[in-house]
């Protein structure tokens, strides 16, 4: 799977993107975040506010609930701020 | 049309360009955006504004936003172009131009661009100035503005 950090999320975890072997238990976007938290105090200082934390799959807004897989690109990000 | 880009635009040129050989277009609306300066008037210290954005998600973003837009009035044409990277005070960030036929269409299709964008184009703002670096937070007020187009 395919990792984005983009804004403060992308400072706090320290890189810009990664991939990573997800477990077979994470089959949902909060089972992702969740896991993430555990990797290390830099993904769980990042991920600590889950209400500043969006996400993205495969290029599309999608809340805790949706489903990821192997293959996917997932985005986190703060809310967007353009204009 | 979308464009996301590092370099500067030019306002008339792409203005212009909305309404060319095309003489059923009754009026061209535009918004231009602006990095304002936070540092206080007159303290000589610099400040910038730094966007990122996401390649690819904020260009399908966008013309998403843009087709929606083209679905709510009989708009000619359409140019959205957002730029990236680092920009001083009283830099161009982003243009909106709407051109149809009758000027509420052009007026409000406008509007509503630059709403939606806000909220839904995926960008982030860096601000740095006197106190140091902050990126700059959503605002509820964008949300309200963005969810008053749904009725």
């Amino acid at each position: 799977m395919k990792l984005l950090y983009f804004a403060w999320l992308r400072q706090k975890i320290g890189k810009a993107e990664e991939t990573l072997e997800v477990p077979a238990h994470v089959k949902e976007v909060g089972q992702l975040l969740d896991w993430l938290e555990s990797l290390g105090p830099n993904y769980a200082t990042a991920l600590k506010e889950r209400r500043a934390v969006k996400v993205a799959v495969n290029q599309d807004y999608v809340g805790l609930t949706h489903p990821v897989k192997a293959g996917d690109e997932v985005a986190l990000f703060p809310p967007v701020t353009g204009g | 049309m979308i464009r996301v880009q590092r370099e500067d635009f030019d306002i008339g040129a792409e203005l212009e360009k909305l309404a060319a050989g095309n003489h059923q277009v009754g009026g061209v609306a535009s918004f231009v955006g602006l990095v304002r300066d936070i540092a206080p008037k007159g303290s000589g210290v610099e400040s910038s504004m730094t966007l990122e954005h996401y390649p690819g998600m904020t260009e399908k973003r966008l013309a998403e936003i843009d087709v929606e837009a083209q679905r709510r009035w009989p708009l000619a044409a359409t140019i959205i172009i957002h730029r990236y990277g680092t920009l001083a005070p009283g830099d161009r960030i982003v243009l909106v131009g709407t051109a149809s036929n009758h000027r509420e269409a052009a007026l409000e299709s406008c509007a509503f661009l630059i709403d939606w964008l806000k909220t839904e184009a995926p960008f982030w703002k860096l601000e740095e100035g006197p106190a140091g670096t902050k990126w700059v937070e959503a605002r509820a007020s964008d949300d309200a503005r963005k969810a008053a187009w749904k009725k």
